[in-house]
């Protein structure tokens, strides 16, 4: 067999699973938004909590919940690094306290959803910071993205109320009702194929050849699940699920994709479900489909060309990947991974083929919306749908309606100001980043910068690492040391400002819907659940990704790939 | 102004405690929950795949090694061991930030496909490994070029493996045939026929090796 056609199969397969899977898991995290009934731990939870369950909440109220509870996260991570010097033992593996940008940086990081790493896992975190704090926020900040997708479907599915439902209640059912079950099975079954699972110090093991070497224990396992089906990427190694620790071999390779796509795929059900027509979940997850299918046949195609005079040199681009994954299994990880905002990667990113790293960084330009990360995706992908009826409307000179919800002034200002907020951000800190003249930048005399490469593949290094983290990617052309002050500090406040403020605006606009009352279907309402929609949404994101990002893609990649 | 204040007081109180609980359900009974299972059930490979031979351990399954001579060459590189076959090459680094261990910390070398440093290295790498096995440098695969992911690949292909037979049987004093044999049966294929690529797994084909030369 040869490897281009092992890697199609591979695709087919992840395909076919994630089909199997679709309407079970999205039907069932429908009945858990709407159900009525609490969990008897839940009800604990809650008691603890103190907060009542069955209260809803306005919009603001709502936002509110967020922002407190995220800071909240933010300030106790960034508090349990910078004392991690003075835990005992195994807690802190005797490692130093984190300093303080790294810690602004990887706490802004987690708690975002980003997983952007500044720091080496291995040589760095002891268990306690990976497991009571980073893998923590990989359950909560993923909790909290779907909570805001389902506030934002709520404002579709109801009317003439301003009630979106209760912050508290979303976020604790997403936890304890569809990420902690999944992750539990999903972190037995990487076990079962080598992933580690242990609470051992850092210990020696014998080499054939005499000696020892030094290898980590953790709790891998428990915690390379959460990281893939919260679509956080935040690795426990510094090779990420390059690392035989974190990914033993081919199957779990393309098992980890599957954990970052299910959920963003099946919440394009859940939404169906719950705004009452799974065909307009269906048209969205078609659009979803559709890019992500488009972006691995390229991706593929790139890779297995190898263009690149190095790359051609060793006669393929196996540069930054591993055998048993091979270029098949690599090129659907990278896709996947940065097409969400999961970030994780099996492969060195910063050394696939030019073309394929503008692959990768346009996956995250679109805003990562195919399927995006868990919740932030879905909404990131209805402010796309709203934007397209907009554009319909225009076209036809009618009012704009999406759902039977009109897309009035307020409701167009709010999706506008949504899909600036990352492409300001990325271009910004790009812009300001290049045109230091201290390290920060230093492209073309690279001796004191941060960046690997000069040139086009230097600019890249920089763009790609303020795309991922205004985009909650997390993934790295790795060449950028972005240990410094500069790069933890703007990349912090890039990765704050990527995520909280759409979050703002999402509300706001749920808030809006919902009061609505629903405006009749019409001969003339444009139908966005059949096909002909699907490719209006697909055409708006690419006009408008392009548009956008054109001239800084092609200063970087676009340069490198045609060089 | 007042009732806000407080409204947001009691949102960040709130917060904190659901923090302080997930944490709870999240970062300790999640984690040891699955600790116990993985131990319970997977005792060998939640610990590391490690690996032994005679009695003593050799090393992790599931993490490349390196196998080289005590002697240096004039770079201060240590020198590969041809007694033994050779993993890829590596851009693993060493433990920098907290010098108490010996650390080999994971990762790829991060140059681009078009970099001037990777082609002069896959040059490099092209002709010491021909010169090495005595082959063709035309003949010497791209993971035997190239670095991999994590730096600490346990594989290689089985292309380079058979490379490497031959000078392997040489050193050892082994007929070729036997330390040929010994490669094939070695090759992981693809993982119910489609997953992933063909590779030999270095560890357990240099303990296999080491047995057949001491007989």
């Amino acid at each position: 067999m040869s490897p281009v056609l092992s890697g199609v199969l591979q695709f087919v397969a992840l395909f076919a699973a994630l089909a199997l899977v679709y309407r079970p898991l999205g039907d069932y995290m429908a009945r858990v938004y709407d159900s009525k009934k609490h969990l008897r731990a839940e009800k604990w939870i809650y008691r603890l909590i103190g907060a009542d369950p069955d209260a809803e909440m306005r919009w603001p109220a709502y936002l509110r919940g967020v922002l407190a509870f995220s800071a909240v996260g933010l300030l106790l991570l960034y508090l349990l690094q910078r004392v991690q010097g003075a835990l005992p033992g195994r807690l802190s593996l005797g490692f130093h306290s984190i300093s303080p940008d790294q810690a602004f940086n990887t706490a802004a990081s987690f708690v975002g959803n980003t997983n952007w790493q500044s720091y080496s896992g291995e040589q760095s975190m002891g268990h306690a910071v990976q497991t009571l704090g980073l893998a923590v926020q990989n359950f909560v900040s993923a909790a909290v993205g779907i909570a805001v997708a389902i506030a934002l479907v709520r404002g579709f599915a109801r009317s003439r109320t301003s009630n979106l439902g209760n912050f508290w209640a979303d976020l604790v059912r997403g936890t304890v009702r569809i990420l902690l079950p999944l992750s539990v099975v999903a972190a037995v079954v990487l076990v079962a194929c080598g992933a580690i699972q242990n609470f051992a110090g850092i210990h020696e093991i014998g080499q054939l050849t005499g000696g020892t070497q030094q290898v980590n224990g953790g709790a891998v396992a428990s915690q390379e699940a959460i990281k893939e089906l919260g679509t956080n990427g935040g690795g426990y190694f510094n090779a990420n699920s390059a690392h035989p620790f974190e990914n033993p071999n081919a199957f779990t390779n393309l098992f980890e994709v599957f954990l970052i796509l299910v959920i963003p795929f099946a919440l394009t059900r859940t939404f169906g479900k719950m705004v009452g027509n799974v065909k307009q979940g269906y048209a969205i997850l078609g659009t979803m489909v559709l890019i992500w299918v488009g972006f691995t046949a390229l991706m593929m195609w790139t890779e297995f060309a190898h263009h690149g005079a190095a790359l051609q040199a060793a006669g393929g681009a196996m540069e930054g990947k591993e055998q048993r994954f091979g270029i098949g299994g690599s090129s659907i990880f990278a896709t996947a991974t940065t097409l969400t905002s999961t970030g994780a990667v099996d492969a060195g990113h910063s050394s696939l083929t030019g073309l394929g790293g503008g692959i990768a960084m346009l996956g995250m330009m679109l805003g990562e919306i195919a399927p995006g990360g868990v919740g932030s995706g879905l909404y990131g992908m209805l402010v796309m749908a709203i934007i397209a009826v907009f554009i319909a409307g225009l076209m036809v000179g009618r009012t704009p309606e999406y759902l039977g919800k009109k897309i009035g002034t307020r409701e167009i200002k709010l999706a506008a100001c949504y899909i600036l907020i990352t492409p300001t951000l990325v271009l910004g800190f790009t812009a300001v980043s290049m045109a230091m003249s201290g390290p920060p930048g230093q492209i073309l005399n690279k001796a004191d910068g941060s960046v690997l490469h000069s040139g086009a593949h230097g600019f890249s290094e920089v763009l790609y690492a303020f795309t991922s983290a205004a985009n909650n990617n997390g993934s790295a052309f790795a060449g950028l040391n972005a240990n410094t002050p500069w790069y933890n500090t703007t990349l912090g406040l890039a990765i704050l400002l990527g995520r909280f403020l759409p979050m703002v605006f999402v509300l706001a606009l749920a808030g809006s819907l919902a009061e609505q009352q629903p405006v009749p279907e019409t001969a003339g309402t444009l139908r966005t659940e059949k096909p002909l929609f699907a490719g209006l949404l697909v055409g708006t994101i690419l006009i408008i990704t392009g548009l956008t990002y054109f001239p800084a893609l092609a200063l970087g990649p676009m340069a490198e790939g045609l060089s | 102004m007042n009732n806000s204040v407080r409204s947001t007081a009691r949102m960040v109180w709130a917060g904190l405690r659901a923090m302080l609980v997930l944490t709870l359900v999240c970062g300790v009974i999640y984690p040891l929950a699955v600790t116990g299972i993985a131990q319970a059930a997977f005792h060998g490979k939640a610990n590391g795949s490690e690996v032994k031979a005679d009695g003593k351990s050799v090393g992790s399954e599931l993490l490349g090694q390196s196998y080289d001579l005590d002697k240096k060459d004039k770079d201060g590189n240590p020198l590969p061991d041809p007694k033994f076959f050779q993993p890829r090459p590596s851009a693993a680094g060493p433990n920098t930030e907290n010098t108490q261990y010996k650390l080999t910390v994971s990762g790829a070398s991060n140059l681009a496909a078009d970099s001037k440093q990777l082609l002069d290295s896959v040059k490099q790498r092209r002709s010491q490994v021909a010169e090495f096995n005595h082959v063709a440098p035309s003949s010497v695969p791209v993971d035997a070029l190239t670095s991999s992911g994590s730096g600490v690949d346990p594989d290689i292909s089985p292309a380079y493996a058979r490379l490497q037979a031959k000078r392997v049987a040489e050193v050892n004093h082994l007929p070729a045939d036997k330390v040929e044999q010994l490669v094939e049966d070695h090759i992981d294929g693809r993982l119910l026929g489609f997953m992933g690529e063909p590779h030999v797994n270095v560890l357990k084909l240099n303990i296999a090796l080491r047995k057949l030369a001491q007989g």
